[in-house]
């Protein structure tokens, strides 16, 4: 993983809500294919910091690099960062009007300039990929809260991202669907994607993490391989929060 | 049962009547009657197109006057301010009267009957829509635009594809109140000699001299209209929400 070149790049970034600060001094890389879960109490600014990333939340201080481009105001950097990253979000969000076939096909088609064949076809690819093709005409309500999600990751696969964000993907679902979703997950991973995970889901961490990072209070307090993190923790904070997680 | 209930508002009436009830003037077995009828029923059809031209245009213009509201430049919301409180305070008979006789003093321009009248019920009713888009718009979660951000969606397709659909379900029971006010709201335009339904009566009672009969019948006419109307709304009320579920 050491010799993969950064697709991530964030520098000093600080940002407030009023007089909040959700986040402070945060530097953070992501290399090309690497996974990075993010864990950390309510409030620390997690999810913060991947909304960062693809300018859903606009950082007041620091530099975010994403594949080169660097990310200022402009809509032609927004532009082109959002076609690298996509996102799943802890609500899904999906669009409750349209089909899962045609949440699936309008980025393609009014973004990409894909035909209705060729969108058609690359939805149901992805669709297929998270194992829900029989589901293409159905209204995101006719679905279980796991099967949205995975919708929600079909939808932006459409789009060919380079990077995926997942904000808490699991934590809105009954505890029954958690394991669809993160399998679907897992397999993305599998497959070389890069990744950032907001997520609480330890066991999912320790299984697919190359790189944990430990946040609170809008900081980086500790980053390391899973593995060191889960056996040696060297923060007392994070050994703290550990400690409550895996025992609750 | 259900047709007791719908005489009653006529038994109320008619113990004042102490029998002045003259009905031959819209008697339709007579031929005086039905040829008054018929008078009467031709200003329907420049009521229905006069309130539903006058819609469409509030409509759009209510739509585009929402969206600066919306806006996170304060101009813009201003724009959106001042427009719906100046429009919103002109009383809709006054409005008709400034564009049908201010207006060509103002700017040279002359409006016919018709388009004055369409004009004046447009724009009056446009400053309503824009705030019933406005609700209807900010209803919609964040979530929503932000999943449109996330694959890149602009702001025109996030709006046409992502947000009015959802929007435009949610205000349907709105909109139709506003079609109902605007077809009650055009009988105003009488006032200039648009040959509407009012207008029709209005002329009917100056030669017949039987106002109770003719108005009770202008009553009915938009009664009727009004039900056809709310009845449609409900329908396609019905048929978005089964296409939802």
């Amino acid at each position: 993983m050491t010799d993969q070149p950064n697709l991530i790049e964030m520098r000093g970034v600080s940002k407030h809500f009023g007089d909040f600060q959700a986040l402070k001094d945060v530097t953070l890389d992501v290399k090309l294919g690497e996974r990075v879960v993010i864990c950390g109490p309510s409030g620390s600014g997690k999810s913060t910091l991947i909304r960062c990333i693809n300018r859903l939340e606009a950082h007041e201080v620091g530099e975010i690099v994403v594949d080169g481009v660097t990310l200022t105001q402009s809509q032609d950097s927004l532009d082109k960062i959002r076609g690298t990253v996509g996102m799943v979000f802890q609500q899904f969000n999906l669009f409750p009007h349209l089909t899962v076939l045609e949440n699936l096909t309008l980025g393609p088609r009014r973004v990409l300039g894909l035909s209705e064949d060729e969108a058609k076809a690359r939805a149901m690819l992805y669709l297929e990929r998270v194992q829900i093709p029989d589901q293409a005409d159905k209204l995101p309500r006719q679905l279980s809260g796991g099967q949205q999600q995975r919708v929600a990751i079909a939808r932006s696969l459409c789009m060919e991202p380079r990077i995926m964000l997942f904000d808490e993907p699991t934590s809105a679902l009954d505890p029954e669907m958690i394991a669809e979703v993160l399998d679907v997950m897992t397999e993305l991973a599998t497959s070389g994607m890069t990744m950032i995970v907001v997520t609480h889901e330890m066991g999912f961490a320790r299984r697919v993490a190359d790189k944990m990072v430990f946040m609170d209070k809008g900081e980086i307090v500790e980053v390391g391989t899973a593995e060191d993190v889960f056996t040696a923790p060297k923060s007392d904070r994070f050994a703290a929060f550990i400690k409550q997680i895996l025992n609750h | 049962m259900k047709r007791v209930i719908f005489l009653m508002p006529l038994l109320l009436i008619l113990p004042g009547c102490s029998g002045n009830w003259g009905w031959y003037v819209v008697d339709p077995t007579t031929t005086n009657g039905a040829n008054n009828l018929r008078f009467m029923a031709t200003g329907a059809y420049n009521t229905i197109l006069m309130s539903l031209t006058a819609i469409i245009i509030s409509v759009i213009v209510g739509l585009l006057v929402a969206l600066p509201g919306l806006s996170e430049k304060k101009a813009w919301r201003a724009f959106n301010r001042t427009y719906v409180e100046i429009v919103r305070a002109v009383p809709i008979l006054v409005l008709i009267l400034w564009v049908y006789y201010g207006l060509p003093q103002l700017s040279g321009i002359t409006l016919n009957v018709f388009w004055a009248g369409v004009f004046a019920l447009a724009l009056s009713d446009s400053a309503f829509q824009a705030e019933i888009f406005r609700a209807g718009i900010q209803s919609i979660s964040k979530g929503q635009y932000e999943a449109a951000q996330s694959i890149s969606l602009n702001y025109r397709d996030t709006m046409r594809y992502v947000i009015l659909p959802q929007a435009i379900r949610r205000i349907l029971p709105a909109l139709g109140n506003q079609l109902v006010y605007m077809l009650k709201m055009s009988s105003l335009v009488s006032v200039i000699g648009m040959q509407e339904l009012t207008r029709k009566a209005n002329e009917l009672v100056v030669s017949e001299y039987r106002p109770l009969e003719i108005y009770t019948i202008l009553v009915l006419e938009y009664l009727v209209l009004i039900l056809i109307v709310s009845a449609g709304v409900r329908w396609l009320e019905r048929r978005m929400n089964s296409s939802e579920v």
